[in-house]
């Protein structure tokens, strides 16, 4: 017994208990040592901008109201162009997972539309769509279609065969087969694909807005760009950095709310 | 079905240890024999998969409430024939039929692998196991009723994840139980335990047998669990029984006794000597 009392005193000296702002000890490093080395002249501020001549230029961008229309313009873009393209890519994860059939007409063409980049199809949207925002939209949902389409059906795929053998002994019709045991098996591959899509999602938006767009994140770099502006670009680049981690906190956060029984997530 | 689950607090802590009291608590069921079994005929039952034909005509009868164990080696059809008789799979030949209608509730199956959903709670697994009637409102009181009689009822909001295995097949034989089938088959259901967690599980799997009478048919490939459990050891070699042995030795069954032992090696006779002739 007093063996056993001892074994968790002898833990903790090997792990310490980590606080929640251990995670942000490097980013908060990198800013410090990028003002010292700014600030005490050895890089010129043509080629990079203290973080305080970052931080001057979006409170300025701020109060004319510019800031928060373009961060608002992008934020828009990413989400719809991520629900049409999600959507689609999870429905047909869904059908060829489930149906056979379906899986035979239209998996085979799936694979090779993915193998083409769709960053390659620009100058195409570009004479379709303008430089609109349904070329924007086109764009993202094609990027993130693949990455959730995938995950969807290898998901579905690898649902433990000896559970769903369960529910039919158990009575379960298809419909439940699917709630109860089919949908939340696929459910940690689905969110794989998820995460993957955030970041392709990003991606594809900052070059879409690069190349051709009026308006939001990547717009307003191209313009800075055009004034040597250098500190507005690295705002917008520091802005997409924020967004990215902003989104992939919030798969986390609906992972574990939604995990909480899968071991990975189960706290100790 | 006359006799509910009944919830007995002081089996949680009775169930590992062969105390007195469990012994008596057995002997006193079995004075009362509840009958509430389907029997189960079998006729010229067939089953090939392709060119390999792994039963080759099997006629038995089990009546109402008996407990009867099937062993053989492994690959010898015995899992096969539980399959049948679950309704997992369908006869290339002959037929299984069953003393009365059967619902789909009354024939219940427990693998090897307890098979737990690891999304669902414990006592939302055991819900599962009352087929149709897992939408009515007192699913949930039927799954704690059933989970107290394996003794995990602490365990209700618990994730499969976090039990041991002997807990997790405790969960799925009560998942197995909730809606009191009258045939409860079993696949080789102790097979991934070790020693002492099997003894404690036989000792489980022969009390709620007693108490609610079904017909039970246990797949396995340990003879001495076996002929400690049944009231009929059927041997089945290459497709046929072979042997069709009657365990008359008293209940409750002390493991190591001399006449479990004596019958156990007769079976392993049986076995041995047909493994030979078959090299």
């Amino acid at each position: 017994m007093s063996i056993v009392e001892t074994l968790p005193r002898l833990r903790t000296f090997r792990v310490p208990r980590l606080s929640g702002l251990t995670q942000w000890l490097v980013p908060i490093a990198i800013l410090a040592i990028w003002q010292f080395v700014c600030g005490a002249g050895y890089v010129p501020s043509r080629v990079l901008p203290a973080p305080t001549d970052v931080v001057i230029a979006g409170w300025k961008s701020l109060q004319s109201g510019e800031l928060i229309r373009n961060i608002w313009v992008s934020f828009w873009r990413a989400a719809v162009g991520f629900l049409i393209g999600g959507g689609i890519g999870f429905a047909f994860g869904l059908a060829n997972g489930l149906s056979r059939l379906s899986d035979k007409l239209t998996d085979t063409t799936l694979q090779m539309v993915r193998n083409v980049p769709h960053l390659a199809l620009i100058p195409l949207v570009i004479l379709w769509f303008g430089i609109d925002e349904a070329a924007k939209l086109f764009l993202v949902a094609l990027g993130v279609f693949f990455p959730i389409y995938l995950n969807t059906l290898h998901g579905i795929r690898t649902v433990d065969p000896q559970l769903i053998e369960m529910g039919r002994i158990y009575g379960m019709n298809n419909r439940e087969l699917f709630r109860r045991v089919i949908f939340p098996g696929a459910l940690p591959s689905i969110f794989v694909g998820v995460r993957f899509a955030l970041g392709i999602m990003w991606l594809t938006l900052i070059v879409a807005e690069t190349i051709a767009a009026s308006s939001g994140l990547g717009y307003m770099a191209m313009q800075a760009r055009e004034f040597m502006l250098i500190d507005v670009v690295v705002l917008s680049i520091l802005i997409y950095a924020l967004l990215g981690k902003l989104a992939d906190s919030a798969s986390r956060l609906l992972e574990r709310l939604t995990l909480s029984w899968h071991p990975a997530f189960q706290k100790h | 079905m006359q006799q509910s689950l009944r919830v007995r607090p002081s089996d949680v802590a009775v169930l590992p240890s062969a105390d007195l009291g469990e012994q008596a608590r057995v002997a006193r069921r079995l004075a009362e024999p509840k009958s509430n079994g389907l029997s189960l005929t079998i006729r010229g039952l067939r089953k090939s998969f392709g060119d390999n034909d792994v039963l080759r005509g099997i006629d038995l009868h089990i009546p109402a409430g008996q407990f009867v164990a099937v062993v053989g080696r492994s690959g010898c059809g015995k899992s096969t024939l539980l399959r049948l008789i679950s309704g997992l799979e369908t006869p290339t030949a002959g037929s299984i039929s069953f003393g009365e209608e059967a619902r789909a509730e009354d024939i219940r199956v427990m693998f090897q692998e307890p098979r737990l959903l690891p999304w669902a709670t414990v006592v939302a697994n055991v819900e599962v196991g009352l087929g149709r009637g897992r939408v009515q409102p007192d699913a949930k009181a039927r799954a704690e009723l059933a989970l107290a009689e394996v003794g995990l009822k602490e365990k209700r909001d618990q994730w499969p994840s976090v039990l041991s295995g002997g807990q997790k097949q405790r969960v799925a034989l009560a998942r197995a139980l909730v809606s009191h089938p009258r045939v409860l088959a079993f696949d080789e259901p102790l097979g991934a335990l070790d020693a002492l967690t099997r003894i404690s599980m036989q000792r489980l799997l022969e009390r709620v047998w007693s108490e609610q009478g079904f017909t039970a048919i246990l797949v396995t490939h340990d003879v001495s669990e076996a002929v400690a459990l049944a009231d009929r050891v059927l041997v089945i070699e290459d497709g046929r029984v072979t042997h069709d042995v009657s365990v008359g030795l008293a209940r409750p069954r002390r493991h190591g006794a001399a006449d479990l032992a004596a019958l156990e090696g007769t079976i392993l006779g049986y076995l041995l000597t047909e493994n030979q002739t078959d090299e």
